[in-house]
């Protein structure tokens, strides 16, 4: 079963797991049965007509599955997806136009 | 040895190095990759930090202790006691004052030979091109997501690189975003998080050293890009972790549809950011519209004359162990869970830290059909400002 790695933003709601199993042959089923087991992060990785929300991305090893074949890429045993969400942490400038 | 056109050109006669300064960059002069004229390329070069908090200080006091000629700083802020956790720039006795007048002073300190330029101000729409203009590299420190899509894309339209670092709780992100060599930050994340979803690190916390270990990999990608030497992290996403202490590297690619930097970009001028990000007003990200509002002083009323009205605390137990003010606590994440527990009758008036959670836990209710629920203005950090400083504020 391919893993997912989960980021600290998200593990609050994949029961404060950092890395995930799941079943699925594709990178779309894998998530799809990470947001099954976890139905909190449903809302954090889908927009409610079910598209992978734009600020998440999911990589495949090293590579952003947006330019392998998306929610079809395959995906195998020992296969690592990551998901990687925009975070905005650093010094506080807070007003801005 | 990797090496790429510097982004400073050798200033051969036009900028010498004394005596003093020799002996100061003694270490860099020895070395081949730096040497002479490297150190002349730093002393010509301008960078722009864009914040002077938790990446901004390691950042700053790098760059200046390494020898960057120019170092501009920007920021309105004024240093608090919370900021001294990782905001090494500061002091204790800094507390109060603007965090570019204490930077000034700290940086002026390590390398006086260093021009430090002083904009104490917000990053706007209107001001962001005419700053940007004069520096060489941005190095983003910010701490939110419409200044980080106003630098990118600033940097984008006057092709500049962005030296980008992120950081939150235990994890940290690093690139350089520079369009004429590579992917920008939009080919990245072409949207923003909608407000709220994304907790920031004033509700989400961070590892005090976490900024120390992003920031100075900012300064190192920002030294290489002056200097031209080694291999720079455009178009790669460096991902540190210090729980696991590992780093990752993602491949980052220039999106050809990029509204910014892409082949036929629909954003050719600096855009309304707030507006972008889904925050009509500023600091609206801690507000949820329409949700019904009581202030602290309002509550302290109440409960002194006996109204009925019952409060909650929604944060996290960890954060009650800190600082409370004796009322019942039902986390966020368990009140879907643990609604059987409330009356729907009662009247309520729900708080958290400084009052986003606890907006959110207001419109939760609401959905669920209670009719007498009130947001709690400013959390329990107003209620120690205003009504109890015995409360610590944290």
């Amino acid at each position: 079963m391919p893993k997912v790695k989960i980021p600290t933003p998200l593990r609050q709601y994949a029961g404060g797991n950092n890395e995930v199993e799941v079943g699925g042959a594709t990178a779309g089923e894998a998530l799809g049965n990470l947001a099954s087991e976890h139905p909190d992060l449903k809302q954090h990785l889908y927009t409610g007509d079910g598209q992978l929300r734009s600020f998440v991305n999911v990589y495949k090893g090293d590579e952003d599955i947006r330019y392998l074949d998306g929610q079809d890429t395959e995906v195998s045993e020992g296969d690592e997806l990551s998901i990687i969400p925009s975070i905005a942490g650093g010094s506080v400038v807070r007003r801005c136009r | 040895m990797q090496t790429r056109q510097p982004l400073v050109e050798s200033p051969n006669g036009s900028v010498e190095l004394s005596n003093e300064e020799i002996a100061r960059y003694s270490r860099h002069l020895i070395m081949p990759e730096v040497a002479l004229d490297g150190q002349k390329k730093l002393k010509a070069a301008k960078v722009l930090t864009v914040g002077t908090g938790g990446l901004g200080s390691p950042l700053a006091l790098y760059l200046a202790a390494a020898g960057v000629g120019t170092v501009g700083i920007v920021d309105f802020d004024v240093v608090d006691e919370s900021n001294l956790q990782r905001q090494i720039i500061h002091g204790t006795s800094d507390v109060g004052r603007p965090k570019v007048d204490s930077a000034y002073d700290k940086l002026k300190d390590i390398n006086p030979n260093v021009d430090v330029r002083v904009h104490e101000e917000a990053l706007t729409s209107e001001n962001a091109l005419e700053i940007f203009e004069d520096y060489d590299v941005i190095v983003d420190g910010t701490d939110n997501f419409p200044t980080r899509y106003l630098v990118n894309d600033a940097c984008v339209l006057l092709n500049k690189p962005n030296v980008y670092g992120s950081i939150f709780r235990f994890e940290g992100q690093a690139s350089v975003f520079y369009a004429g060599e590579g992917p920008c930050y939009r080919c990245l994340y072409p949207e923003p998080p909608p407000p709220g979803l994304v907790p920031s690190c004033a509700e989400g916390g961070v590892l005090g050293i976490l900024p120390g270990a992003i920031g100075t990999i900012q300064a190192t990608e920002t030294v290489k890009l002056l200097l031209g030497i080694g291999e720079p992290l455009i178009g790669r996403l460096l991902l540190y972790d210090a729980l696991g202490m590992s780093f990752r590297e993602m491949k980052l690619r220039k999106d050809p549809n990029c509204p910014v930097c892409g082949e036929n970009p629909t954003v050719t001028e600096l855009i309304d950011y707030q507006e972008f990000c889904g925050i009509p007003q500023a600091n609206a990200a801690e507000q949820v519209n329409g949700v019904p509002e009581i202030t602290v002083e309002e509550l302290k009323q109440k409960l002194d004359n006996s109204e009925g009205i019952n409060v909650l605390d929604v944060r996290e137990p960890h954060e009650y162990e800190v600082a409370n003010i004796g009322v019942r606590l039902i986390p966020l994440g368990e009140l879907p869970q643990r609604l059987a527990e409330l009356e729907q009758d009662d009247i309520l008036a729900i708080h958290c830290k400084t009052g986003a959670r606890s907006a959110r836990a207001v419109k939760l209710l609401q959905d669920a059909g209670f009719q007498n629920v009130y947001n709690v203005k400013g959390g329990i950090t107003a209620w120690s400002e205003e009504i109890d400083p015995s409360i610590p504020k944290y």
